[in-house]
């Protein structure tokens, strides 16, 4: 299905990237690459506590080792008062954020920075935060969000009251915030339901899983410029957020960007990169700070366990007429978790006459939370999309009909109150419906496999399939679920040179982490009528390239890629001028069609774009284009999953037989990045379904902080993830392109329980559905 | 990390005296050890690198003999080894599961065993096959002690200042016989067992009861776990479906689970009985099938 304009010569092309042989030959700079003359290596000491205050700190016998160089703590910091900030990606409280760097009189979780060592090598730093002696004053700790909620739970911040529609209540509280959004009367709704289905739902922190741990190598040089080399989703947000946490002018800082390996929304919010650049000013030498990974489990973002209450009703034709829906996310230590998109999001995908939703932000004794690739959405769909599964199962509709005649559309307005402009919620409901798989027999459940005669297999038998007398065999099922995501605009900068050789060097702001570089390049291609392969994409630092807002909210094709549309049309201007200069006419009697200039008044004058590249010197100098964009017109994107699983009702493990993937991806530049984009999303989003969690024990300390205990999925756990692009143009963007990285994280976990729900008979309400849960709700209902 | 001192002795006189050295540990394949010591879990000051010993790089089988497993032999030696394949299948479902390639090339039975992790994959099917553990002593000594007997804690053993891990043994498969290691994980691979099940069991002649049985369990104790009742209770049956659920019952019965972050207590002794169970079928059908 398509809306799309067709026509393109670049875009819907798979050209191969422009960054792809350095990826795989492993010559690709990441920041863990940085190297340079007298680099001193920084450690950070961690609190061992979940909560707590700061009695006193002593490095003296640190500073003794030979070889270590430098020990800073907050006080190195400038205070920041109790200030908001705008950075870029939203608003940050100066206090929190400085806090959550190095703690500032008081510890909130288990593994926040107190202080920093550089030394000479990373071992000696090592060692010399085992000479720190920290006092700490323990104080009672809370991790879970509905614990947090009551009275009498231990408060995390002294300071903290409760601001309710806006407005502060006076109550201290560790509920940061209550939100609510009104549409239609949900009381009167539900009078008219023939069916109304209410029920609770949980699900754990997460975390965003990047394969590359949190680094930044920092020079404060003499003439008190600071250059940052890191691994950011925005290298303009890392400036802002250093300027404020060090209290230096923005031009004083350079960041350089280096190559990423992942970040998923957790790559935003600065960390290391204030402490190596007060390192670096105590030492004025090269400071650099890496993560390892428990590190990054317990001191970076996360996102956050949740509690979601969901009732909803239909009519007995099968309209949805009313829904109410509480969600309480968990914060971590500072207030700010994602509940306001998830509470945008909950419903988003269906068009309800009443509905209400409270929201509330809630802090408790674990890492703060920052952004995880669709934040807040996909805790809220597990939860609405469960329940319409039960909706469906009640009123005996195919649940993919029900999402066909329910669906938002053009015109449905949000219960937060935007109005959609043309999407495609019902055309990815109508595609998976016509898909293969979703009438594919499930098969039989497989015969008996005792032994596998290989032995070297029997070991993985735990999940063998038995048919003897009296046992049960495994039991398949199949699940769908949808979802909404929104797509961002903000800020991109782009400038194009043209290059003798008819080539383009394009310099762009936004770090690539899924193609983008590509993508990018592929539309200025499109606007000049050349080739990808004649176009340069380099991402410039924040001294190279105009104001660029981070990589997320699924904007960097759309808004970058339209910073290169116009930096294209620039271009096109003044090849225009130059070639009516060359021929003595006017511009307006010249005309540029698919990379060929071409004299409206004599058809014999025609230069192609690099003919007229080479004649650029001699007529007045090279060209640049140049365009900064703040575009409206985003385009939200809407996914339709299916998914067949299989599980072993004898120990409750889960596995994913096959998944399809339906999303409307608006106009797909490139497709091959977009179908990467979704199956991403896709496995991080079973891993968030089936075995993911952050696991505290009565101490407050998290127990899994590594990539063997926090199970996420590996390349064995999945089945191939089948995508299908339906391409509804948004009509807000020059080529059609809508957000499309974000929204594939949303359905599985709801897919997965509603194919987990028709193979064993038990709605699962908790995530993740470990084996051990899956187990739980099976013998509890036998 | 500090500085630790290395030496890679070529005999076991030499071994068993840098051994009894203040803060000296044996390195095998090193997979589980030098982990731990960078991550603060274990302290080393001597690392006594074994694998230049001839002795604990043996790995033969003869008839009467059995099984002589040098404890520094690498497990894709062991993984791979006919008479293993053949006549210890249940050591062969162990030993393939511990790690990729590169950890296959390097990590060792021995080291595995030396470890002792409860969650060891290797354990238990070494314990249902009735080994034993040969042990060097610094005055020139060898002590033979069953495997069951070998860890006495999570990341301890017997082993005293000096004492070393020569070879395991394993003696010669009785007639009708064969074994089976069974763990359970929520994922496919790179994952540790939240419980693994070792069983072996020799058939009578005509092959309709069991001789005797022996099953261990892991991951649901402080160290791996014999559960003799189990096994014994099924010496004399047909080993029918009510013969592997009572077995199932007995195991379950000895476990010692606890809960932590890879599963309960219910949940691990629920599936210590699913894994008797499968594994005994697996064993069952080995025989039956060879």
């Amino acid at each position: 299905m398509t809306t799309s304009t067709t026509g393109y010569k670049v875009i819907g092309t798979r050209p191969l990237r422009h960054d792809g042989v350095d990826k795989v030959t492993g010559r690709a700079l990441y920041g863990a690459d940085v190297q340079m003359a007298g680099l001193l290596h920084g450690r950070i000491l961690r609190s061992p506590i979940p909560h707590g205050l700061l009695r006193s700190l002593d490095a003296s016998k640190a500073l003794e080792l030979p070889g270590v160089e430098a020990v800073v703590t907050c006080a190195d910091l400038t205070d920041p008062g109790d200030r908001i900030a705008e950075l870029g990606e939203g608003a940050v409280n100066l206090k929190h954020l400085s806090s959550n760097c190095l703690a500032r009189g008081k510890v909130h979780y288990k593994g926040q920075a107190v202080a920093a060592v550089a030394a000479v090598s990373a071992h000696l730093a090592e060692e010399a935060l085992k000479l720190i002696a920290v006092e700490y004053e323990g104080l009672p700790h809370v991790t879970d969000v509905r614990a947090a909620m009551q009275d009498g739970a231990p408060l995390l911040h002294d300071d903290l009251v409760t601001e309710s529609l806006g407005k502060p209540t006076g109550k201290r509280s560790n509920i940061a915030k209550h939100i609510q959004f009104k549409k239609g009367d949900v009381a009167q709704g539900f009078q008219q339901a023939a069916v109304v289905i209410e029920r609770e739902f949980h699900t754990a922190t997460v975390h965003q899983g990047y394969i590359e741990p949190h680094n930044a190598t920092a020079l404060w040089n003499a003439d008190g410029t600071v250059t940052i080399w890191c691994s950011t989703q925005g290298a303009f947000t890392v400036r802002a957020q250093v300027a404020e946490l060090l209290g230096i002018p923005l031009s004083r800082i350079k960041v350089v960007p280096m190559e990423i390996g992942g970040g998923f929304g957790g790559k935003i919010r600065v960390y290391l990169e204030p402490v190596a650049a007060a390192l670096s000013k105590k030492t004025g030498k090269p400071v650099k700070i890496t993560m390892n990974r428990a590190d990054v489990f317990e001191a970076t973002g996360p996102t956050p366990g949740s509690y979601i209450k969901v009732k909803m009703g239909a009519d007995k034709d099968g309209k949805l007429v009313a829904a109410r829906a509480t969600l309480a996310y968990e914060a971590g230590a500072f207030p700010g978790s994602p509940l306001g998109p998830g509470a945008m999001c909950i419903f988003a995908c269906y068009d309800i006459p009443n509905v209400h939703i409270d929201g509330y932000d809630v802090v408790v004794n674990k890492p703060a939370t920052s952004a995880y690739r669709a934040p807040g959405a996909t805790n809220a769909a597990f939860a609405s999309e469960t329940v319409v599964d039960e909706l469906c199962e009640h009123l005996k509709i195919d649940p993919l009909d029900f999402r066909i005649q329910n669906g938002a559309r053009e015109g449905t307005r949000r219960a937060d109150g935007p109005v959609f402009p043309r999407i495609g919620m019902v055309e990815t409901a109508q595609t998976a419906k016509q898909h293969a798989h979703y009438t594919a027999p499930l098969g039989p459940n497989p015969k008996a496999q005792i032994s596998n005669p290989k032995f070297e297999k029997a070991g993985d038998g735990a999940n063998l399939g038995f048919e003897i007398s009296g046992l049960r065999v495994p039991r398949r099922g199949r699940g769908v679920a949808s979802g909404f995501w929104f797509n961002c605009g903000l800020k991109s900068s782009a400038s194009a040179s043209v290059n003798a050789d008819g080539t383009v060097s394009l310099v762009e702001g936004s770090t690539d982490i899924g193609g983008s570089r590509t993508s990018i390049a592929m539309q200025l291609a499109e606007s000049l009528g050349i080739r990808a392969d004649d176009v340069r994409p380099a991402v410039g630092d924040t001294d190279t390239v105009g104001y660029t807002d981070v990589t997320g909210g699924s904007r960097v094709t759309f808004a970058t890629g339209w910073a290169a549309y116009e930096a294209g049309q620039d271009i096109k201007r003044q090849m225009i001028a130059r070639a009516a200069l060359l021929w003595g006419v006017q511009p307006e009697a010249v005309a540029y069609e698919d990379g060929t200039l071409r004299c409206l008044s004599d058809d014999k004058k025609r230069l192609t774009f690099k003919e007229l590249s080479e004649k650029l010197h001699a007529t007045g100098g090279t060209i640049v284009g140049r365009a900064s964009v703040d575009p409206p017109g985003v385009g939200g994107g809407f996914a339709t999953h299916v998914v067949d699983v299989e599980v072993d009702p004898e120990t409750g493990k889960v596995t994913v037989l096959r998944y399809t993937a339906v999303q409307d991806v608006g106009k797909a530049i490139h497709p091959s990045y977009v179908e990467g984009q979704m199956q991403g999303g896709v496995v991080q989003g079973i891993g968030w379904a089936l075995n993911e969690e952050y696991i505290y024990n009565e101490q407050g300390v998290m127990t899994n902080a590594s990539f063997l205990d926090y199970r996420m999925p590996t390349a064995l756990d999945l089945p191939m993830i089948d995508t299908v692009l339906v391409e509804v143009a948004n009509p807000g963007h020059p080529y059609g392109v809508r957000g499309v990285g974000e929204v594939p994280i949303v359905p599985p976990p709801a897919a997965l329980a509603n194919a987990i729900y028709q193979a064993l008979g038990v709605r699962m309400d908790e995530l993740p559905m470990s084996p051990g849960r899956v187990m739980a709700k099976l013998l509890a209902k036998q | 990390m500090k500085e630790i001192d290395y030496a890679a002795p070529a005999t076991l006189t030499e071994a068993t005296a840098l051994l009894a050295r203040k803060g000296a540990r044996a390195l095998a394949g090193g997979t589980d050890l030098i982990v731990q010591v960078r991550e603060n879990r274990r302290d080393a000051e001597l690392l006594v690198d074994l694998k230049n010993i001839a002795e604990l790089n043996t790995l033969r089988f003869d008839a009467k003999e059995g099984l002589v497993l040098g404890a520094a032999v690498p497990c894709y030696r062991i993984a791979e080894h006919p008479d293993v394949r053949k006549r210890y299948p249940g050591l062969g479902d162990g030993v393939a599961l511990i790690g990729g390639v590169q950890i296959q090339s390097r990590a060792s039975v021995g080291g595995n065993l030396c470890n002792a992790s409860p969650a060891a994959d290797s354990i238990p099917a070494l314990i249902a096959l009735g080994a034993s553990a040969v042990i060097a002593t610094p005055s020139g000594t060898r002590d033979l002690i069953p495997v069951e007997k070998f860890c006495t804690g999570p990341g301890r053993t017997i082993l005293g200042p000096g004492e070393l891990l020569v070879h395991l043994h394993l003696p010669p498969p009785a007639p009708n016989s064969s074994s089976a290691y069974l763990r359970f994980i929520p994922r496919k691979e790179m994952d540790i067992a939240v419980v693994g099940v070792g069983v072996a069991l020799a058939l009578n002649d005509n092959r309709t009861a069991c001789v005797f049985a022996r099953i261990a369990l892991g991951a649901v104790g402080p160290t791996p776990l014999l559960v003799p009742e189990a096994g014994a209770a099924l010496a004399g049956r047909p080993l029918a479906e009510a013969d592997l659920e009572r077995a199932a019952e007995l195991a379950q019965a000895q476990a010692l689970p606890i809960s932590d972050m890879r599963g309960s207590a219910d949940y691990r002794r629920h599936l210590v009985g699913v894994l008797v169970k499968r594994a005994l079928r697996i064993a069952l059908q080995r025989v039956k099938g060879g």
